[in-house]
């Protein structure tokens, strides 16, 4: 076994300098399972309430986008799978490509994996490494969580089996980015391409158990059994277990960790199977200014968000129509949305939710444009630039202007996908598309606050940049948890998102809209201004 | 001509370490000036001072008749820089960095830089993200020779270039000078100074401790002599200027103050002087000599 040999001392090296990473992702996921488990277990306490769940979930075909097949319903742990079951199975796929990549081919592109394989290591043992750590992160997740759901007192077997699939779905995903890692020469590229079959996979069972909740028993082959996130669900948990399905996901995880191991073999170190893209001989016409340049940096991460928000406001706003039905009958459950999306019908109160959520992630999106500064700052790709014809005005000016046209973008986006999908399902396109729309809108200055105070930041404290990310994760929770806890008032008006007039079932007005536009204005302007004057670090 | 780069009492203090403690440089319009230092002396701080990049907290720069810190857009129109850490765009080609580097500047000579590729053998269609820390710097020295401008500030150009490259680049820098252009070469390279630059500083701790051509600073040094003589030779300790007399037999070594030469090679001939071996210091002596912390006699002597 030459070829393995040190994979021991590898798989103990990558232990070690991953510790915190692979705690965090186990943390995580413990964190899902327990807080869906806990609050299920409150929010759904008779049969009533649970079959009044399973009706609906049965009802709908957009639900099961998200909630899946809804096996085991009406059983609690049914409703614990669908509610939380795509999450958990998102966050092991994302854990195992990652892991896999960071490990495999960064490894390589670093140039780390030479001087590892000078050394007394076999050919296979660095990859043999990886998927052993990693797959042994899966199957540790895949078994706290049987563990916590136990914990709660729901079912051994259902239990025992969900966590298997979960398990069994993170090894097929590092399966898949171990292949990815021996055909393409980029780390990113490769774990762009696994996240993208995950996508895939996702895609085709939403698909799929949705079109087979529409039409039970019809004549169409059920697309959810092409992908591996749908075996998952096809194990059903809670709804007398299927265990051979749990062989799939086995044999495929299997096939796919020999399969990159054979690639593996006919690769050399440093080269994919498909040699990279060369780039460019000369740069475009286009390319020739600060404003071109930002653009060329962050047009990537605008359409990323974009499509992953339009995604997002899509899945979300298509349950919308139907979440009197789902809530309708539970007066708990209606209380949580009312807290989160203000008060109103339960369907807006829904939407302003889902609309507030959308407005998080454009904050997020504007900081991380923002931010980029700093990173080209520290990543000294700043001061070529800025020792050329351009001003540091029209260099930081260029990424906090895209920061800005992007959340008005993200939010559109969001606005027009949820205002159509809802809009179509509730036949009434154009009253519901306007004021969806506006309800998107209105989180515009609110998002340009955060993004204006990371350029504050950014100017004035840069080694501090990244707490501006602190700010993002503040609204986020006082958005989220702020009313539940029912926090003081003052803490709560921190956020700029609880200053947004609800559009949704109230009348706008417009005087916070300013007030907020005027802080966002005032806050980048002190980052420019500062940012002007300071040093270069 | 007037003076390219003027700077006077130049000081930068970052917290409590003082970085530049009245740095005073003068670099002539058209000449290649070395600015010679280890890592840590000061030189980046200088150029990115230059730069406008960073802000002088005392004292006085004048960048091809301006103001660094004011007339950002119109000064960089006239010069390029090329960092001694060269970090590219992952995701852009060298082609593209080269051309929008040239662009950000006002423009580039297409002809040069198809000259300097080849030259440099340098792949322009790898994205950044994969080119070699030599490639990376080749980059940034295409697209600063390739641009039309006065002046060139060079921060250790030269690091991660194996020495036909390093060739390549001094041939460049000589052509440079021929074209009219100013060049500040920061550098810890001592020969690669030697060959290139017409007048040189050398910066220590945030100092300037020597400026002027190679010839005056070996004026000011000393020059190693070495004779085997016929006589003993009595009294040569005590001529004005002559140091660390070792005498074994009848071969005598010593340490001679560059302009006291004449009496000492009197004397010597006086005392039946059969073979005379007489070594100017190196810029590496030279260099040395401000860095060493032993005595500057003794630490030229040892490196014999």
């Amino acid at each position: 076994m030459t070829a393995l040999a040190g994979t021991g001392r590898l798989a103990a090296l990558a232990l070690r300098r991953d510790r915190i990473t692979l705690l965090a992702w186990g943390l995580l996921a413990a964190g899902v399972v327990a807080s869906t488990a806990s609050s299920i277990r409150g929010l759904y306490t008779t049969l009533a309430e649970r079959q009044q769940y399973a009706a609906t979930v049965a009802a709908d075909p957009a639900s099961a986008v998200l909630g899946g097949p809804g096996f085991g319903l009406p059983n609690l742990g049914g409703i614990v799978v669908a509610e939380m079951g795509s999450t958990l199975l998102a966050l092991v796929a994302l854990a195992g490509v990652l892991l896999v990549v960071r490990h495999t081919r960064t490894e390589e592109e670093t140039g780390r994996a030479e001087l590892v394989g000078s050394a007394a290591v076999g050919r296979q043992a660095r990859l043999a490494a990886a998927l052993l750590v990693v797959g042994g992160v899966e199957l540790a997740i895949g078994l706290a969580t049987a563990g916590l759901l136990v914990a709660f007192r729901l079912p051994v077997a259902g239990s025992v089996a969900f966590g298997l699939a979960v398990a069994g779905t993170g090894w097929v995903f590092a399966g898949m980015a171990a292949v990815a890692a021996q055909v393409v020469e980029h780390s990113r590229t490769a774990g762009g391409s696994a996240a993208a079959l995950f996508g895939l996979a996702f895609i085709l069972r939403a698909v799929g158990d949705s079109s087979a909740a529409a039409h039970a028993g019809g004549p169409l082959p059920n697309l959810s059994w092409l992908s591996p996130v749908g075996w998952a669900l096809q194990v059903r948990p809670y709804g007398g277990e299927r265990w051979w399905v749990l062989g799939l996901l086995l044999t495929a995880a299997a096939a796919l960790a020999a399969g990159a191991i054979v690639l593996g073999t006919r690769r050399d170190v440093g080269a994919g199977l498909i040699a990279a893209r060369a780039g460019r001989l000369e740069a475009r016409p286009g390319l020739s200014s600060a404003w071109a340049l930002a653009w060329r940096l962050q047009r990537g991460g605008l359409i990323g968000w974009t499509l992953g928000v339009a995604v997002g406001a899509g899945v979300f706003g298509a349950i919308a129509h139907d979440i009197r039905d789902m809530v309708g009958a539970n007066p708990q459950a209606a209380r949580v949305f009312a807290e989160l999306g203000g008060s109103g019908t339960l369907v807006d109160s829904y939407l302003a939710w889902v609309l507030g959520l959308t407005g998080i992630a454009a904050a997020a999106f504007g900081t991380g444009a923002v931010l980029r500064l700093r990173s080209e700052e520290t990543g000294v790709r700043a001061e070529p630039v800025l020792a050329t014809g351009v001003t540091r005005w029209t260099w930081a000016a260029s990424h906090l202007a895209l920061a800005g046209l992007g959340i008005v973008a993200l939010l559109l986006t969001s606005g027009l996908v949820a205002g159509l999908v809802h809009g179509l399902r509730e036949g009434d396109m154009g009253h519901e598309l306007a004021r969806i729309v506006a309800g998107a809108l209105v989180q515009v200055p609110p998002a340009l606050v955060l993004a204006g105070l990371a350029m504050a930041v950014f100017g004035i404290v840069p080694r501090l940049s990244g707490a501006a990310w602190l700010a993002v994760l503040a609204a986020l929770l006082i958005g989220q948890l702020g009313g539940l806890l029912r926090l003081d008032r003052r803490l709560l008006d921190l956020s700029p998102f609880t200053h947004v007039p609800r559009v949704l079932g109230h009348a706008v007005t417009a005087a916070p809209l300013i007030w907020l536009l005027v802080v966002a204005a005032l806050l980048a302007a002190a980052g420019l201004t500062r940012f002007r004057r300071r040093d270069l670090t | 001509m007037s003076d390219a780069i003027e700077a006077r009492g130049l000081v930068k203090r970052f917290g409590r370490t003082t970085a530049l403690a009245r740095i005073d440089l003068t670099v002539r319009a058209g000449e290649v000036h070395g600015f010679l230092g280890p890592n840590g002396a000061g030189k980046t701080t200088t150029v990115r001072i230059l730069l406008g990049l960073l802000r002088a907290d005392a004292g006085s720069v004048s960048l091809l008749g301006g103001d660094p810190w004011r007339d950002v857009t119109e000064l960089h129109r006239r010069l390029a820089y090329v960092p001694g850490d060269v970090n590219l765009w992952p995701g852009l080609s060298g082609g593209e960095t080269i051309d929008l580097l040239g662009r950000l500047r006002g423009g580039l000579d297409r002809r040069r830089r198809a000259e300097l590729l080849e030259r440099f053998e340098l792949d322009p269609r790898k994205k950044g993200r994969t080119y070699s820390k030599g490639n990376r710097q080749k980059v940034a020295l295409v697209a600063a020779l390739a641009s039309n401008v006065d002046l060139l500030l060079l921060d250790e150009p030269t690091s991660g270039l194996d020495p036909l490259m390093a060739e390549v680049f001094q041939q460049c820098i000589v052509e440079a000078r021929r074209a009219g252009r100013t060049v500040l070469l920061a550098s810890h390279i001592l020969a690669e100074v030697e060959k290139l630059a017409d007048r040189l500083s050398i910066i220590r701790e945030g100092k300037i401790v020597e400026t002027g051509t190679l010839s005056d600073l070996r004026l000011l040094s000393r020059t190693r002599i070495v004779a085997d003589l016929g006589q003993p030779p009595n009294g040569l300790a005590r001529l004005p200027g002559v140091h660390d007399v070792e005498v074994e037999g009848s071969r005598v070594t010593c340490h001679v103050e560059t302009d006291r030469l004449g009496p000492v090679l009197r004397h010597l001939a006086d005392h039946g002087v059969r073979t005379l071996v007489s070594q100017p210091p190196s810029l590496e002596e030279l260099f040395l000599r401000h860095y060493r912390t032993a005595p500057p006699a003794a630490a030229v002597g040892g490196l014999r």
